[in-house]
């Protein structure tokens, strides 16, 4: 059997994987998110929070507990990487710097999982299994709560009460991330990942002389790091450290793990609108495009053109041997098509068009299928988008799931889409344009651009991932690309959120026969098609600077 | 004012005690529970894999290694010890930081580019290394023969394996240089070679550390 034919497999095997999970999943998660009954352990967590879980919250309440948790989420992980130094269980590693600890604080909380820090080198055992690790956990639960809260818009009528934060966020961290990373890390750990707490010691070598390893917590960080599709490493190489992802089976079983809530929560959002088939059509959506990047990535890949590749008679630079060319594409589209950024092979080492499928992947606002909650509620402002476009075509008041979207509804959805290119275009420019940001480039011409471009893109849209021959390490990246994946993170949120609230407050209209099915087919071609065309028009330009104008060359 | 002050400081508090509860469960229990069941169920693999070789640990086989010469005066990097199986070429290692020689075991990869001049010298050299070490009187390397991961730097520098090719194509060196027969050295390739998973996952490859120990034997008996 040749590679390629085993790369296809994978792909098969993966997809009957998820098919088969995704309907108990995504039926539980609706039961967790629609339930009346409180845990024992949630009350207690309540009782520690203060909070009344019952209390239903119209959208402003519901945004300003977000934004209250992730401010703690901040303040907290910048307070313990700055005291690193004095706390006990850190390896001996010092504190971390303002503006390296800031921007490692916000890229936790906002779910990016942005690294310009070695971990083996930087962060010690308190700092990975209290600060990031939990924030792996709970931003992902923000994440979660914000799309049931805007299914529940959808869902909900004559009501401005969007359901309680505070429950939404501890269920989905209860109920649902930590059963499932539990199961997962030990599945890992059965692979060869290592889960202990032992310091800094030396290990003996074949040829004489000894290597230096740190132990660490690391499989109950990795299975959450994909599982809440958050992608910080806790090794420098990310998932393509032995440690990390150890086995060619690891390596299947974490893609897995990234797409399983993306996927499922589909069927969630079905069954809470009262339409599995309206779930169906957005699963659709993003399989198509998911399947479609990975086709094209694992033909670049196995064509392998470039003239270090033509050389070397295939594209393993920066590859595992164990993972091969089609375990390592199939990771880099599923990583960067979610919200993840974890990597299992060097982006930047990728063909010229592989590189710039990873950046479109991202560019795509990471809703096919996206991060875990912030997949389902892109994709359901692009269905708004889409909508709008088929009901000025036809001349019909657009409505999507009952719901009239109106000027309101479709400014609220428009901004939402324009914030992250706003962000990622503005911050590349500026950048480029001043002359020391440029110094942090390890190549030069188009794909030193494709560097920069790649940085912003992955923060703005809270991936993760990196080019990361760029040396991101210093003031203006640490300080700019904090402050992109802040807002590319919470303005976008408060349209949604907004836009929930405006909805649930709507009556529904009924179905007509003028009404536009979106749960048939048709409908699903035009969101992809729509989703296509603008990202398309948006980003054109700046990517035939940088990995078109690479892969072409090419 | 006073009020949404206080209303501010009243959410914040909330926001933070939210924080402590859940860091108590996700951050404390959570990672103490796995590594309960982790060092109860799979010890060994959790401590990361361990290799003994002539009763001392010779490093882990997950995380590779450098099979080198003792470093001579003069030198800036150790010549390759041909006696034994070499792994891909790390890169990475030298370039990312001031670790080198896996002395550390710092990951990284090059990140270069693949119309990068730098990657493509390193690709050329290491090729021609390939084909003048592995070159023996009897059998001579072509470079069309060198597989892509003799030649590439991995992604972790730390690739424990190496393709089932590259292990061929060092077999007549190292059947010389330990004085054993090349069917011999082969046939122990063919036992270290892993083949996909389930005949699918992944790509087949041959763990080096664990090669070397095996080949360490082989040679002691004879």
């Amino acid at each position: 059997m040749g590679p390629v034919t085993a790369g296809l497999l994978q792909l098969l095997a993966l997809i009957g994987a998820l098919a088969l999970v995704h309907i108990p999943l995504g039926t539980y998660m609706a039961r967790v998110y629609s339930s009346k009954r409180h845990l024992r352990v949630e009350k207690w967590i309540y009782e520690g929070i203060g909070a009344d879980p019952d209390t239903g919250m119209r959208w402003p309440a519901y945004l300003r507990g977000v934004l209250a948790f992730s401010l703690a989420g901040v303040l907290f992980l910048y307070a313990l990487q700055r005291l690193q130094g004095v706390l006990p269980g850190s390896l001996g590693f010092a504190s971390i710097d303002p503006d390296q600890a800031f921007n490692t604080a916000v890229s936790f909380v906002t779910n990016t999982n942005w690294q310009s820090y070695y971990g083996e080198q930087a962060m010690g055992h308190v700092v990975q299994t209290a600060g990031l690790a939990v924030q792996n956990f709970v931003s992902a639960a923000v994440g979660m709560a914000v799309a049931v809260a805007l299914v529940r818009g959808f869902a909900r009528s004559r009501t401005g009460e969007l359901g309680n934060f505070w429950a939404d966020l501890v269920r989905g961290v209860v109920r649902v991330l930590v059963p499932l990373a539990a199961v997962g890390a030990v599945v890992l750990v059965a692979c060869g990942v290592i889960q202990n707490f032992s310091g800094i010691h030396e290990v003996g070598q074949f040829t004489g002389g000894t290597q230096e390893w740190n132990g660490g917590a690391v499989a109950s960080q990795e299975a959450i790091k994909e599982l809440g599709t958050n992608g910080g490493g806790y090794f420098n190489a990310n998932s393509a450290h032995p440690f990390e992802n150890p086995t060619p089976f690891s390596n299947l079983f974490e893609i897995f793990l990234i797409l399983l809530i993306p996927f499922s929560v589909t069927r969630t959002f079905g069954l809470m609108v009262g339409s599995v088939k309206q779930g169906y059509a957005i699963l659709a959506t993003m399989a198509t495009i998911w399947l479609g990047f990975v086709a094209l990535m694992m033909w670049t890949e196995f064509s392998h053109h470039g003239p270090a590749y033509e050389l070397a008679n295939g594209a393993m630079e920066g590859k595992e041997v164990r993972f091969g060319i089609g375990g390592s594409s199939i990771f880099a589209v599923s990583t960067t098509l979610t919200s993840t950024g974890a990597v299992d092979s060097f982006h930047s080492s990728f063909t010229g068009l592989g590189g710039g499928i990873t950046m479109l992947g991202m560019m795509l606002g990471e809703i096919a299928p996206g991060g875990v909650g912030s997949g389902l509620y892109g994709m359901l402002i692009m269905a708004v988008i889409a909508v709008f476009v088929a009901g000025l075509m036809v001349g019909r008041t657009p409505e999507y799931l009952g719901k009239k979207i109106g000027t309101r509804e479709i400014k609220l959805a428009a901004l939402y889409i324009l914030v992250t290119p706003a962000l990622v275009l503005v911050f590349t420019a500026v950048a480029m344009a001043l002359p020391t940001p440029a110094n942090s480039m390890t190549n030069s011409g188009a794909h030193g651009f494709s560097e920069v471009l790649y940085a912003y893109a992955s923060a703005s849209n809270n991936n993760g991932s990196a080019f990361a021959g760029l040396n991101a390490d210093t003031q203006w990246f640490n300080t700019t690309l904090g402050i992109v994946m802040l807002l590319g993170r919470f303005v976008p949120m408060a349209f949604v959120l907004a836009l929930a609230g405006s909805l649930a407050e709507q009556r529904p209209v009924p179905v007509t026969a003028g009404t536009l099915r979106t749960e048939k087919p048709l409908f699903t071609g035009l969101l992809v098609g729509a989703i296509l065309i603008i990202t398309g028009l948006t980003y054109f330009p700046a990517l035939a600077l940088g990995p078109l104008a690479e892969g072409l060359a090419a | 004012m006073n009020n949404s002050v206080t209303n501010t400081a009243r959410l914040l508090g909330a926001g933070l005690r939210a924080l402590l509860v859940l860091t108590l469960v996700t951050g404390v229990v959570h990672p103490l529970i796995v590594t309960g069941i982790a060092q109860g169920l799979f010890s060994g693999k959790a401590n990361g894999s361990e290799i003994t070789s002539e009763g001392r640990v010779a490093g882990s086989t997950l995380i590779g290694q450098s099979y080198n010469l003792p470093l001579k005066e003069g030198e800036e990097t150790p010549a390759a010890d041909l006696k034994w199986f070499q792994g891909r070429p790390q890169n990475g290692l030298g370039t990312n930081s001031v670790n080198t020689q896996y002395e550390i075991i710092l990951s990284g990869a090059t990140n270069r580019s693949g119309d990068n001049g730098e990657l493509i010298q390193w690709m050329k050299d290491a090729r021609s290394a390939v084909v003048e070490d592995n070159s023996t009187a009897d059998h001579k390397v072509k470079p069309g023969d060198v597989p892509a991961d003799a030649v590439t730097s991995s992604g972790s520098g730390l690739d424990p394996d190496i393709s089932p090719a590259y292990a061929e194509i060092q077999v007549h060196r190292v059947a010389e240089k330990n004085g054993l027969p090349v069917t011999e050295v082969r046939k122990l390739v063919d036992a270290h070679t892993e083949g996909r998973t389930l005949g699918f996952i992944g790509e087949p490859r041959v763990n080096v550390l664990e090669l070397n120990i095996a080949l360490k034997e082989l040679a002691a008996k004879n």
